[in-house]
């Protein structure tokens, strides 16, 4: 286990000679594959420009401009309609701001629950400590469809904190059963394998305990994989549609992803309000957007180091 | 992704278990102190994990129904029976696997080359790889319903067809097309991920490799075959493992797209445990199918693992 975590978005560290198309020798071919590349950005740049502009024009125009480049524009009747048009139809804000509470509750959880159960596995010494991080490891590959009807039927028979039965139509159902992860808690424990364990024993002999090691010393170190199981977490739980769709019936603690399903049921007379549901889909996809642009560097790497063997 | 990311106990499992010295017995207070540490993620894991995996076992042989006042009894293997004759289970699972054969070569290779192509120290390298990788950090619900207006029969891709004088199908109400859709789209949305995961592979290969098969006059394709591609087989069966279980994971394009029509043509496994067990309350018969899915997973990674093992005997 030489780097736990990879750092694929650093210029520098490209392979030069990986692709022999731009040996110097070529350059037709150099121009040819910079062609490719700027083709490429086309295919998946422009399927988004397109939401994002489409949601600023009315109906009839979205279809009149796409025959052309207008379509990926923002000309003709530009107006925040649409917009307005989302907030009189769905309670917008609630929302928002339930998908803004679980996933920050998911993500904060998740990030001491798994990075404790991480630094028990990994940095200290107990019995059966090899057959939990075994079981743990197994269960990664069981993806969470698998499991889903049959977690629901469990949690409506399980006992409320109220006493009384079924956690259903609650923020709880919605968080809860996501925080524990099993590959959370790898990235965390191969972190932590890769930071010296001279660092303990320097800190047992001034008398600290193992949660102060852990608190003081091990995670102060381990800010790259807080934010990789950070980013790795807040995505799925932001972009979660089954389990939700599932398991919520009130609007008041719906989360956005299923707010998209108003919009497929309302097409009444005149037809899909293609426009609100661009604007719909623009203001649910754009935060995460800029959050990905402002922390590129770390999103990259942190889908990287998913995938680096331990 | 928490699917796409499952497959890492397939390449990283042994590992793990493997640099690990075994464990003296500590004092008492120590081990203590571990349990404690390790007790909100152990009992949380119990309960929303082992148990829903242990009654996705159990709960196939019964009735359970979600919302029942009598409990379930157990049915022997009558949700079997019921599920093997039942042809929107066979078209389901034929559709998931057409979706999985297809997409899973298909998006490797492409997000393969795109990896080789944002692989270079060229200008603006750092551009590219952000905009393939914007549709990843888009939700599939937003993907679905975007590409549902593009699939339209009037929709963007015909209007760009027509430029070209194609008359394009009406995408995802024509059964021969519906399905063919949902894999191009998919392919677009999850390929960056895919590329970023290449991209690391492709960085753990020595530039020495490369500059010992210039020496010995290696163009760039004998490279890729030679030094290349050798060097990415551990990236390689997580790819393919990740890959493929996301494919059979298949489920919220089905539920916003087409619903899994038109004529079952792209139904999958998810889709229907889900319409079976949640719209239909039928926990006992969903779970059969999920039982189905989940052997049916567990197969294919062996499989997976199995051919692309170590060729050679490590030390």
């Amino acid at each position: 286990m030489s780097e736990p975590l990879a750092h694929v978005a650093d210029d520098t560290a490209a392979v030069p000679a990986a692709d022999a198309a731009h040996s110097g020798r070529k350059p037709w071919l150099k121009g040819l594959v910079m062609a490719l590349r700027i083709a490429l950005c086309l295919v998946f740049g422009l399927p988004l420009v397109f939401l994002i502009v489409s949601s600023f024009k009315p109906d009839n125009e979205i279809f009149a401009d796409l025959g052309t480049v207008n379509a990926f524009l923002p000309v003709g009747s530009i107006s925040l309609d649409n917009y307005s048009g989302v907030f009189d139809r769905v309670p917008f804000a609630t929302f928002m701001m339930n998908s803004v509470l679980i996933s920050v509750v998911t993500v904060a959880a998740g990030l001491v629950v798994n990075s404790m159960a991480a630094f028990a596995l990994s940095r200290m010494e107990f019995a059966g400590q090899k057959i939990v991080l075994g079981v743990i490891l197994a269960t990664l590959i069981v993806p969470f469809e698998t499991m889903a009807l049959p977690l629901l039927w469990w949690v409506n028979q399980l006992p409320y904190f109220d006493g009384s039965i079924g956690w259903l139509d609650s923020y709880e159902v919605q968080i809860i059963p996501f925080i524990a992860n099993a590959f959370s808690i790898y990235l965390f424990y191969q972190y932590f394998d890769s930071i010296p364990k001279e660092l303990d024993e320097a800190a047992k002999v001034d008398g600290a305990g193992w949660f102060r090691i852990y608190r003081s010393i091990v995670m102060p170190l381990s800010g790259p994989a807080v934010a990789t199981v950070a980013i790795l977490t807040f995505l799925p739980a932001w972009n979660s549609y089954l389990w939700p769709l599932m398991v919520t019936q009130s609007e008041s603690i719906r989360p956005a992803m299923v707010g998209m399903d108003y919009f497929k049921q309302m097409s009444g007379s005149s037809g899909t309000a293609w426009g609100q549901i661009m604007a719909y889909a623009s203001m649910i996809t754009v935060p995460v957007l800029v959050l990905f642009i402002a922390f590129q560097r770390a999103f990259i790497n942190s889908i990287a180091s998913s995938g680096v063997k331990g | 992704m928490s699917t796409a990311t499952a497959a890492l106990a397939a390449t990283g499992q042994e590992a793990a278990l493997r640099g690990r010295k075994r464990p003296r017995r500590s004092s008492g207070r120590a081990a203590g102190t571990a349990w404690a540490m390790l007790a909100p993620a152990a009992v949380l894991m119990l309960v929303f994990l082992i148990v829903p995996i242990i009654l996705t076992l159990s709960l196939a042989f019964t009735d359970a129904r979600l919302i029942s006042p009598r409990p379930a009894e157990f049915i022997g293997l009558a949700n079997f029976t019921r599920l093997f004759g039942s042809s929107a289970f066979w078209h389901s699972l034929l559709n998931t696997m057409i979706f999985a054969v297809v997409i899973v070569p298909v998006q490797s290779a492409c997000a393969l080359g795109l990896a080789v192509l944002v692989n270079a120290k060229v200008r603006g390298t750092n551009f590219f790889r952000t905009v393939y990788f914007l549709p990843v950090v888009t939700s599939m619900v937003v993907v679905s319903m975007l590409w549902m207006f593009m699939y339209q029969q009037n929709g963007l891709i015909n209007a760009l067809l027509a430029k070209v004088g194609i008359t394009g199908p009406d995408w995802l109400n024509d059964p021969n097309t519906a399905l063919f859709a949902i894999i191009l789209m998919s392919a677009w949305q999850a390929m960056g991920f895919h590329m970023v995961i290449w991209l690391s592979g492709l960085q753990t290969i020595s530039a020495d490799l490369y500059e010992a098969a210039s020496l010995d006059g290696a163009g760039g394709w004998q490279k890729f075959v030679h030094v290349t591609w050798p060097g990415l087989r551990q990236t390689r069966t997580f790819i393919l493992i990740t890959i493929t279980i996301a494919a059979f994971s298949l489920f919220t394009q089905i539920q916003i797209m087409t619903q899994g029509g038109p004529l079952d043509s792209t139904s999958t496994l998810v889709f229907l445990a889900v319409r079976t067990g949640f719209a239909q309350q039928q926990t006992g018969y969903a779970s059969a199918m999920s039982l189905v899915f989940f052997v049916l997973v567990l197969a294919v990674s062996l499989v997976q693992r199995y051919l692309t093992r170590d060729k050679e005997v490590t030390r």
